[in-house]
Formats: C-alpha cells, structure tokens, sequence
C-alpha cells in the first residue's frame, strides 16, 4: 500500500514537474515584444492591462527611445501584427426572464422564469497591428473578426514629440478615448463582467445617439506627458457619430478632456489621480425625404455630458487598486426622444436624467504570471426622465471576480488561463414583476494571442 | 561523514541565499534592497540577461549587442577606473538612462526606489561585488572653453593616439581595425561613428565624454587613455569628436585646419 502511494506521488511530483519546466518560460506581448525582445511583463501588469512603463511607451509613440524604434531598424520581414482570440466555456443565466407559459404558445401568457444556458463559445478575433512608420509617427490598426461581421475598431495615425516636447501628440483617426482605465484592456471579458457599465450607461427611455466614452470615437487627439509619465493630458475633438464612419448623424462635434498627475506616497509607492469630462451634443431629429431620415442631417443638437475623477492606489508592488467616479447628464430631449422642435411632445414633469456611477477594482498580482481581479460597480439614477419612469429604474450593481494566468507568454505568443464569476443587479428591470432583475455569468478558458 | 558533508553543504547554499538578498546598494539617500529587486529583474530584466544574470535570457540571441553579463561584473558605462567595479550610482544610471542602439531601453519609467533595488539585485549575480570595493570615481576637472586651437590639438591627437585606426579618420567608426572588434565575450563590435549623432552609449555631455576617455569601456576594445593623455589633452580630444557630427563646428575646425 505503502509503495503504491509512494509511487503515485511520485509520478504526480514528475508530472508537476515536466509541467513546470514546460510553463516556465514566460512573460511577452507579441507585436512589440517581438520588435524590442522584451517580455510582455515589462509594459503589462498583466496582459492586456497596462504598468507604467508600458503606458509611457504607449504615450511615446510605441517608442523606447533607444535608438530602435523607426522601422528601417527592424528585419525586413518583421510585421506588426497581432491576432488575439478566446475560446471558452460560460454559462450565462438571468433570474426574471420573460417566458411563455406554454413554450411555442405566445398566446398562453407570461410568466417570469430563472433560464440559463452554457456552452463552449467563441466570441471572435481581434487583429492589431500597431508601430510606427518612421521616428515619432506611430500608428494602430484593430479590425475585429466577429462570428457574423468585421468591424473597424480602431485606426489612427499619430505625431509624436512635436517640436521636439512629450508634451505635444497629435493623433487623428478612430481611437480610444484616453480613459481612466481602459475598455480595451479589461482583465475579464464574461458577458455580465466583460464591461466597465458606466463608461455604456444610458438611463431608461434615453434615446442619446452618443453611446459612451467606451467607444471608441472619430477624432483627433492632443496628447501630452511628462518624460516619464507622472502628468498627463488629453485632449480630444470628436465627431458627434459615436465612432461610426459615414458621418451618420450630424456635423457638430464633441470634447473629451483627460488629465492625471502621479505621486510618490512614502512606503506605498506610485499614486495617480485624474479628472476627465466629455461634453458633446447629439441630434434629436433628422431632415427627412417622404419622412425618412436622411443620414448626416442631424438636427435639433441637445447637449450631454459625462465627468469624473478616478484614480490608481498603489500598496506597495503586488497589490493595487482603483477607483472611479462618474457624473453624468442627458438634456431632457435627449432623455425623453421627443425631437427639440417639437417640445409639446414632451411628457408632463419631463427633465434631463443625470445619474452617478462608480467602480472600484482591485488587483493582486503575486508574481508576473499570475493576477485576481475583482471589482465592484455601480450606477445610481439620480434623476429619471420623466415622472412615468419608477424611480431608481437603472440602477445597477455589478460584481466581479477571477483570476488569469499566464503559463505562456514569449515574445511571440501568450496564453493565459482564465476563470471569472460575475453578477449584475439591475433595480426593478423585472419585464413582469417590476423586481430587480439578476444575471450571472460562469466563464473559463483561454486568452490567447500570437 | 556524509551527513556533515550534506549539512555544510545546506549551510553554505543558505549563507550564499541570504548573502545574495542581504545586497544592498545606496543611491545619495536612496538604499536598494535585492529582494525586491529580484521581483522586479524577472519582470523587466529576464527575458534578455537571463535568469542567472548571464546574458542568455531568451532574447539575447536575437539582440545585437548582446545583453550584458552581470556574473563577469564587467560594465561599460563606469565613473571608476578601468578594471574596477563600478559605483552603484553607476548601474543606477545607467539603468535610468538605458544605452542608446541597444535593446536597453531607459527604465525611467520605474520608480527610483524601484531601480535601486533592480541595482542591488543585479549585485547579487557576482561574487565580486562581495569581495572588492568599487573604484574610486575619476576626476573631472573643470572643462576649458572650446577653440579653435583646442580642437586642432584634439584633431593632432586622435591621429597620434590611433582613435583612426577604429573610428576611421573622418570618425565615422571605418578605421582599419573596425571590422576585426569584438567585445569580451568574442562578439563582432561596432566603432562608433561619431558622425552620425547618434547618443553615446554611456552619456551625451562632454563631462560624460571626458570620463569614457578616462575609463576606457570595459567588455569593448575602448582602452583606457586616463595616463596616456593629460586632462587638457582629454578636454582637446572631447572638443574635436564635438565637431565631427556639428556643421557649426566644421567652421571653426577648418579654420583650425588652414591655421
């Protein structure tokens, strides 16, 4: 009995041990891990969420400034590019969903009932290819490959160190907004915990064409920084499209403004703080022809805004957290779709909706190959459109935990491991009873890229 | 017997452990521990100088040149003597600064503390950093204005002192003896070519010209001129290699020339 045990733990021990000597080698983000041969460690808390080297290089241009960033320093055959994609199981599940009584019966009536589903899934491909074209000219490219359609994410083209300063970057294109804490590299990617809500937030009955500062928009961008990041600003002009090409809805344009200045707190380490706004107008009719909108004639321009102040907390080298706040309003036409030239259509005790929002979200990172996540959101509706909406409708908590590790990570591909649980709260959003309506996401898998 | 054999052993790796992250370095006021500093070298440092601090991380053999070997305590970019170990205000520097046309980039990014204790880790990869007192700094003397004169000299002494034979006369790095260098460990090494503008790779001012003079690059055919050469013929030479990549200065070197 005794041998047996032994030899199973020792078969065990040589199996862990063939697996570790297999996962050691780690660390790495492709497209410029292979240009620089750095790991993926040395711009990545944890890939794709950005330290500070990495967000100084990001700031410079995709440059380090060490004499090897133009292309003509690189093998002819280096390509830029990178593909990231991830294959998962998930289950998926809301607790107050509307469902016939007798399934395939519309006419048996509703009731509310728990439906969940799960299932292996893959959400797409995302492609980047990103560098520069020459010394402080850089560039991004991000088409998305869905399972039914590809979509421009972003594409821009960027001046860096005008005049010589990191002070003056001029960047014009289809691009993220420079958020607090970026969409695009969020640690968990669930239906329900794949999102920062506020960045997406619109209130009940608000009909804003502008969808959020999570998308990214159609614009041209000052940007500026001190040498190695610790001030920042942004300054950004974009099109009233909501990124969408085509000039869909108007010709006015909005204003994003983004500042943060980093600290050095004795014992803890690098702090940073910032304030940002996004001040825009969004039509609320359209010229028409036989009373069909025509596209680009946008009219009757209402204003919005959404604004902040967030920041980074750092404990010490392995734990850190952020934290984040949002004030935001819609113009009351906005918020009640009536067109502003006809406000009779206004319903009585209509007003603009504004709410308040927040998240905090903490990261532990014990070592470069591991992190947890978690994170609290919420939204509270401070005003709702017009008297008909019960107040609080839109109200949200979200709640989300996970980890990711990384086994592999070379200077040519990465994969990481990732499990994560999350559940959102949405206050009387019930479609039958008025309750608050629950949905959960279960997900694991891979994140992987090359 | 071989119980105290294998115990002296255990003891002896356990002192080498604890020596390894009792290392410190001392930046002005700031004191660099190797333990943090150890966290931070497998994020940012590994991948090319190795986990044992060889110069064989992953990357190294795609980079040209070669990343450093921290177990031979060899450094280029030192403010001590030739064959000396370098300050640890050295290292710091040289981290923050990053060595230009390299894949050394600047690490200023990190924290001061942090590359601090990167220093104090780096220390760990020698046993010499244990055994031997870092040289003391050179001096440097107060840096006379530059003349024509000054710069004739200097032109007189980069021939005499055979700089030509590697930098080439013009001192675009094609001398006679270019294609034939290799660093300490036998890899090709490039001469630089001062024509180009490009950032020297252990400063740009003319103080930190003067001190690699004085120095030499240790790891790289660059000797040592700090007896070969008097101060003022030092700061002669510094203001001639000025003029090679700076239309201003040809000017006052071809005057210099046709005096």
């Amino acid at each position: 009995m005794g041998t047996v045990i032994s030899t199973r733990i020792n078969s065990l021990l040589f199996a862990l041990g063939i697996f570790v000597a297999i996962v050691q080698p780690s660390y790495g983000i492709p497209a410029f891990a292979r240009k620089y041969g750095l790991p993926c460690s040395a711009c990545h808390e944890a890939w794709p969420m950005l330290n500070n080297f990495g967000q100084t290089f990001k700031d410079n241009g995709y440059q380090l400034g060490n004499g090897r960033d133009a292309p003509i320093y690189q093998e002819p055959s280096y390509w830029p590019i990178m593909f990231r994609s991830n294959p998962v199981w998930h289950r998926e599940s809301n607790n107050r969903q509307a469902v016939d009584l007798v399934p395939g019966n519309p006419s048996s009536g509703l009731l509310e009932a728990g439906v969940s589903s799960s299932g292996f899934d893959l959400d797409g491909v995302d492609v980047i290819t990103a560098g520069t074209l020459y010394n402080n000219i850089s560039f991004f490219i991000q088409p998305f490959i869905g399972n039914t359609n590809i979509t421009l994410t972003q594409a821009w083209v960027r001046f860096d160190n005008l005049l010589g300063s990191p002070w003056i970057n001029f960047k014009m294109g289809k691009f993220e907004l420079d958020e607090p804490l970026s969409q695009e590299r969020l640690l968990t990617i669930s239906n329900t915990g794949g999102i920062y809500y506020n960045y997406f937030f619109t209130p009940p009955g608000d009909k804003n064409t502008f969808g959020g500062i999570g998308f990214p928009q159609l614009g041209a961008e000052v940007l500026g920084h001190s040498g190695n990041d610790e001030t920042r600003y942004s300054i950004a002009v974009a099109s009233s499209n909501n990124g969408q090409t085509g000039l869909p809805t108007n010709q006015t344009y909005d204003v994003y403004v983004n500042f943060d200045q980093a600290f050095i707190l004795p014992w803890f380490g690098r702090q940073q703080i910032g304030a940002y706004g996004y001040f825009g107008e969004a039509p609320t009719f359209f010229q028409t022809s036989g009373g069909t909108p025509i596209p680009g004639t946008g009219m009757g321009n209402r204003s919005f805004y959404r604004a902040g102040v967030y920041a980074h907390w750092y404990v010490g080298s392995q734990f850190d957290f952020d934290t984040f706040y949002m004030h935001a309003h819609d113009n009351v036409f906005l918020g009640n779709a009536v067109p502003a030239n006809q406000p009779s259509k206004l319903p009585p005790g209509a007003v603009g909706p504004s709410w308040n929002g927040g998240y905090i979200e903490g990261h532990y990172n014990p070592n470069t190959r591991l992190i947890f996540v978690g994170r609290y959101e919420l939204v509270r509706m401070e005003q709702e459109v017009n008297p008909s909406i019960r107040p609080g409708l839109g109200n949200l908590d979200t709640w989300t935990v996970g980890y990711r590790w990384y086994p592999i990570m070379s200077p040519r591909a990465g994969l990481a491991w990732l499990q994560e649980y999350s559940r959102i709260s949405n206050t009387g959003a019930a479609p039958l009873s008025g309750k608050d309506d629950m949905r959960d996401s279960l997900l694991m898998g891979f994140d992987f890229d090359f | 017997m071989r119980m105290i054999s294998r115990f002296v052993c255990v003891l002896f790796c356990t002192w080498c452990s604890l020596a390894a992250f009792a290392q410190q370095s001392h930046i002005g006021k700031l004191v660099g521990n190797a333990k943090p500093g150890k966290a931070l070298y497998i994020r940012y440092c590994v991948f090319c100088h190795g986990p044992e601090g060889d110069g064989r991380g992953e990357s190294a053999p795609y980079l040209d040149p070669k990343p450093r070997d921290f177990t031979k305590a060899v450094f280029r970019c030192r403010s001590t003597p030739s064959g000396t170990l370098p300050l640890d205000t050295d290292l710091y520097n040289t981290i923050s600064r990053g060595i230009h046309a390299s894949g050394m980039p600047s690490w200023k990014p990190l924290l001061p503390q942090e590359r601090a204790d990167l220093v104090a880790y780096i220390k760990t990869f020698s046993s010499a950093f244990q055994e031997e007192q870092p040289g003391t700094p050179v001096a440097i003397p107060p840096e006379p204005p530059s003349s024509a004169e000054s710069i004739k000299r200097g032109a007189a002494l980069f021939q005499s002192m055979n700089c030509w034979s590697c930098h080439g006369k013009d001192g675009r790095g094609h001398g006679p003896s270019a294609a034939s260098l290799t660093d300490d460990r036998g890899y090709l090494i490039v001469a630089f070519d001062f024509t180009s503008g490009r950032q020297f790779k252990c400063g740009d001012s003319d103080q930190d010209m003067f001190r690699d003079l004085v120095t030499g690059l240790d790891g790289t055919p660059m000797p040592s001129f700090a007896n070969a050469m008097t101060p003022d013929q030092k700061w002669d030479v510094v203001h001639y290699i000025r003029t090679l990549n700076n239309p201003k200065h040809h000017e006052v070197q071809n005057a210099a020339n046709t005096q």
